[in-house]
């Protein structure tokens, strides 16, 4: 007996061999890849990433200081997954899922080494709710019953890989996430929670092509670029150019049901800020507190870089678990180059071969298996659910050619360009007109049809012309001066700087600018748009350009931002555009 | 402690060590010379047969006849209250002919990570008298704000202003100043002195030296000591520390000329791959914690190569502070002081620390309409470069104005002028107002009405 447990103890334990850094590796372990491994006499969380003859390569989740040649080094068999179940919501974690106000608990204002702390409360006890009796039949995916978690209703489901079953109990009443709610004919017991490992996605039935757009409040990303829900989205631009701005903005008030949001390798006081303010913010649809839909991860730039890695997927999977139960989700990743930066890191201190600027040959694959996530889907249980994924790029230099940046452009469907010459002028949102797009306006189209207004999309079209002309002309005027430029042109540069300066400008620290509804949104570019019809006219009736400058009544036009119930400031703008337009018209 | 001496390799920095027993990573270890004198190093890769040491000094004299010893643990540095008013070697050691340190404690020199959730907000709006910092670029306790400069450029003067007129208003608490040189010359080194002594600063001041003819690979280590005794001074004798590190662009050769003697695949321009996470544990040692008293500030200095911001040492920087402040040459050349270029200079924490119950509540909106105005002025020049003055509409011509102006009342003040937030901001409505106010499209009606010399009402502190 004694031999053979020293046997298999022998194969499961091995030994440390050499630490540099993150990475270390270890000998007479027997392993797999991507296996969760405990490193060292502190037992470190590591993972295995290469296993090259009798060496096993891992990537450790913490700080690797003091560790020695000769420490042990144990195998969990199981590979790196979180826990998903009533708890989630309102939580902020690291990067592999460990309660950051747990590990406050346990060892104070630092994050020190050696602390686990699982990624749910397994004593708090939970009002479940069952949906299914004794006698139905359910199928991975099913819904048995509900747990109100916040003012979200937490959907607890059978697990995506378990086979058809019947049920034989289901329990009501309170219970915590590992109690058995649910026990089936054929003596399967299932509680709230589930484990999924983060690399890989959670199965659906059917992927399906995004039709609605989701929501942000911001006028340049609904009116000009929008994202669908079940979309991809990135956002690159240089530091201070509006990154993490606007992914907050997005996580605020977007029209997501639920919102993961991953602060991956950048700084703690951004994470601080999103934990101080979103439980002060109210949702614009449902009036509840915005943390109550949301769950942060935060590996920042200081934290271990492994864990830095592991947070994109944490975060992901967890996105998809509240897909599963029927939601919009929408996901932000700032910075997607922090996380590929860390697989660069990983990368060459296994002295792999390197590719372009320094990033493993398999960049690109990973960026897009990560992107593939996203996506509106048909639910195992035949609901549908979305994962909208919108990651901010950080391009060394602010120069879009790097390979992160390139990498995700061939997979995302909107382009969000920032432009440092915009945020150094305070034009935010920062996003260049002219160089952003999004894939989405042709199926969002029926939509804007039919929710906005028939005569959006040309509205669209118009501004885009605008914009898109005034570019061509500054190039001239940058030659020979405006006051050259024939007189319709000199209306179109004004009209071009009424849609940049009152449509596309936003300010996200303004309380009412900060959200604006696509009602509101169409209501401003309208203004913009007769404005403009006006002054052509004019023009035709033989008014000159400086004359049409002088209308008063478009100088009000900017403050309509700022004002919530703006209606009938704006019913009056209009109406006093109109007369002063006539008195020129009669006047010449 | 065991002493080994099978040196087998040493190359720039490093030394290789065989034949040992097991060593910790990190390990801090002592290199004992033949005539006794003792150099200091860290284990940067540590295997069954050998160990990559890295010394902080320089090599010369270490042979394969020097000996090693490993001392079991990680490099700490003693820390107490009378370091106040002390100078120390850039490798933690007392210059000034002063007593050892009393260490009321000994801690790790890296440094864990501030838990997110155990962060409070930086909001506290800290004034400097300098109208293009607290106008435009507000600076708070607990925020990392570096300033991004050139060779040659007064950024040590914008620093010691800083330092020497930081206050916040309605407090009583004065900071204490932590201050590192990586690799300055000893004339920079004197003026920051010299000022010390002359405003009494030195007194709370902690002095840490390597200047330029000190070890390189020393520097690595100099902003750690530094950030372990300003956490120390923050967070456990509850002060409010304000560091000064200077110059980063140093720090960042020395990590370049290590990661070259390890043969690492270099990232970008030859700096380390993993050089934006090593900045960010030291940037990150900012901020304020809940439940504390003090806080830690951060004024990292760096001069940029070749005034370029995109060189990677301005730019891993910039992904990670809180902001920047940026001096610029060509206003250098025009004879301002501070030259401190508004429009590539931001303040991320500016939002949490000004408006109503911070500032004023006109403050965001003054601070964007200037930006505007100063951003619109500064391109006409360009253009009237190529067509002339007369080829410019009327309000160009006022936009050009206010560039001129905005550059000649705003940004120029004296190295001693200590103006208060309320003269910063009513000097900005007074630009404003050589404007149209139609033209004021950033601000709402109210505050024009309210602020706006044509219409002021009363303009008073909140
Ligand atoms: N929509 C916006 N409205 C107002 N200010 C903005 C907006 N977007 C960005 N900013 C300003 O720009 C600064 C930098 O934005 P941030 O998102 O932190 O940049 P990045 O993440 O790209 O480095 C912010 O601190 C804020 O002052
Ligand atoms: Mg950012």
């Amino acid at each position: 007996m004694e031999v053979k447990n020293e046997k298999t103890k022998d194969k499961k334990q091995g030994v440390l061999k050499r630490i540099a850094g993150p990475v270390v590796t270890a000998v007479n372990l027997d392993a797999h890849m991507y296996d969760v491994v405990k490193v060292g006499r502190e037992a470190l969380m590591g993972e295995v990433i290469k296993i090259q003859g009798d060496n096993v390569i891992i990537q450790v989740y913490e700080d690797t200081s003091g560790i020695k040649p000769g420490e042990p080094v144990e195998n969990t068999g199981l590979s790196l997954a979180v826990e998903l179940g009533p708890g989630l919501l309102t939580s902020i974690y690291d990067g592999i899922q460990r309660p950051l106000a747990v590990l406050v608990e346990k060892m104070g204002n630092f994050i020190e080494r050696g602390v686990t702390a699982p990624g749910l409360s397994h004593t708090k006890k939970w009002k479940f709710v069952p949906l299914v009796k004794a006698g139905d039949k359910v199928e991975a995916g099913a819904i048995i019953g509900e747990v109100q978690e916040t003012n979200i209703v937490h959907r607890v489901m059978i697990p995506p890989t378990a086979k058809p079953g019947v049920i034989k109990v289901i329990k009501s009443g309170e219970y915590t996430v590992d109690e058995i709610i649910c026990t089936l004919e054929d003596g399967r017991e299932f509680p709230m929670i589930q484990r999924w490992p983060v690399r890989v996605p959670r199965p659906v039935k059917e992927k399906m092509n995004p039709t609605i757009p989701l929501i942000t409040g911001q006028r340049i990303l609904d009116g000009l670029f929008p994202i669908a829900k079940g979309g991809t989205a990135a956002i690159p631009g240089p530091f201070g150019s509006g990154k993490t701005v606007t992914q907050q903005q997005l996580a605020k008030w977007s029209d997501a049901e639920i919102v993961v949001y991953i602060g991956c390798g950048e700084r703690g006081n951004e994470m601080t800020e999103v934990l101080t303010e979103f439980p002060h913010l109210e949702d614009p649809k449902t009036g509840k507190p915005l943390m109550e839909r949301t769950v942060l991860i935060a590996n920042t730039s200081n934290m271990p870089v492994a864990a830095r890695e592991a947070s994109v997927y944490t975060g992901i999977t967890i996105a998809e678990y509240f897909r599963d139960m029927g939601y919009d989700v929408s996901l932000m990743a700032d910075s997607t180059s922090r996380w590929a930066e860390a697989m660069r890191e990983i990368s060459s201190r296994l002295e792999e071969m390197p590719g372009e600027e320094g990033y493993p040959a398999y960049l690109a694959a990973r960026l897009s298996e990560f992107y593939e996530r996203a996506g509106l889907v048909k639910t195992l249980n035949g609901a549908r659910g979305s994962v909208s994924v919108i990651g901010a790029v950080s391009p060394p230099g602010g120069d879009f050619s790097e390979p992160v940046t390139q990498n995700t452009l061939r997979i995302v469907k909107v382009f969000w360009a920032l432009d440092a010459k915009l945020s150094q002028r305070r034009h935010f949102p920062a996003i260049n007109w002219l160089n952003s797009y999004s894939l989405y306006l042709d199926s969002l189209q029926d939509w804007y049809d039919k929710e906005v207004s028939p005569d959006w999309n040309q509205i669209r079209s118009w501004a885009m012309g605008v914009l898109q002309k005034e570019a061509e002309l500054q190039e001239i005027v940058q030659l020979v001066g405006s006051d050259a430029l024939p007189e319709t042109e000199q209306l179109t540069i004004e009209i071009a700087r009424m849609i940049r300066e009152i449509f596309l400008q936003q300010n996200a620290y303004d309380a009412v600018d900060t959200f604006c509804d696509m009602k509101k949104q169409y209501d401003m570019m309208k203004a913009i748009r007769l404005y403009s019809d006006l002054a052509y006219a004019a023009q035709v009736a033989g008014v000159s350009p400086a004359q049409i400058i002088t209308i008063k009544a478009k100088n009000d036009l900017p403050q309509i931002k700022f004002i919530k119930d703006y209606k009938p400031e704006l019913a009056k703008i209009e109406k006093q555009m109109d007369a002063e337009f006539n008195a020129l018209r009669s006047a010449a | 402690m065991k002493e080994y001496r099978t040196i087998n390799k040493i190359a720039g920095p490093l030394v290789f060590v065989e034949k040992t027993e097991p060593i910790g990573y990190q390990e801090l270890v002592n290199i004992v010379l033949f005539d006794g004198t003792m150099k200091r190093g860290q284990v940067l890769d540590t295997s069954d047969d050998l160990v990559v040491v890295q010394i902080f000094e320089t090599t010369t004299g270490i042979g394969k006849d020097s000996g090693v010893r490993f001392t079991g643990e990680t490099i700490k540095m003693p820390v107490g209250r009378d370091m106040l008013g002390r100078i120390l070697s850039g490798g933690g050691k007392p210059i000034d002919g002063g007593p050892e340190i009393v260490p009321e404690k000994r801690l790790d020199i890296t440094g864990a990570a501030i838990n997110p959730y155990a962060r409070s907000n930086p909001s506290d709006f800290i004034q400097t008298g300098i109208s293009t910092i607290d106008g435009t670029n507000t600076l708070v306790r607990g925020q990392k704000l570096p300033i991004f400069s050139g060779a040659g450029l007064p950024h040590n003067n914008i620093a010691l202003q800083i330092a020497r007129q930081a206050k916040v208003p309605g407090s009583t608490e004065g900071f204490a100043v932590v201050f590192a040189a990586m690799g300055i010359t000893k004339e920079e080194a004197n003026a920051f002195m010299q000022d010390f002594e002359r405003t009494g600063a030195l007194e709370r001041a902690v002095v840490f030296l390597n200047l330029a003819d000190d070890p390189a690979v020393e520097r690595i280590i100099t902003p750690r000591l530094a950030l372990t005794t300003a956490e120390y001074l923050a967070f456990e004798l509850g002060m409010h520390v304000l560091v000064i590190l200077t110059d980063m662009t140093n720090y960042c050769e020395a990590l370049r000329q290590i990661g070259a003697a390890r043969e690492e695949v270099p990232g970008r321009r030859g700096y380390p791959g993993y050089m934006y996470t090593d900045l960010a544990c030291l940037y990150e040692r900012a901020g304020i914690i809940k439940g504390l008293k003090g806080s830690v500030t951060q004024i990292p200095i760096l001069t940029m190569p070749g005034d370029d911001i995109t060189h990677p040492i301005p730019d891993l920087t910039g992904y990670i502070t809180e902001g920047q402040i940026v001096v610029n040459r060509d206003l250098h050349r025009k004879g301002i002081y501070p030259p401190i270029n508004v429009l590539p200079s931001l303040s991320r924490l500016m939002n949490l620390g000004i408006g109503k119950g911070h500032t004023r509540e006109d403050h965001k909106k003054v601070s964007d309409q200037m930006y505007a105005g100063y951003a619109e002025g500064n391109d006409l020049r360009g253009l009237v470069a190529i067509v002339g003055k007369d080829a410019l509409s009327e309000r160009d011509r006022m936009f050009l104005e206010f560039a001129d102006l905005f550059e000649n009342r705003f940004v120029r003040q004296g190295y001693d002028e200590d103006r208060t937030i309320e003269d910063t901001l009513n000097l900005g409505w007074e630009l404003l107002s050589t404007l149209p106010v139609e033209q004021l499209v950033r601000i709402d009606r109210e505050l024009i009405q309210k602020y706006h010399p044509k219409f002021r009402t009363g303009a008073k502190k909140e």
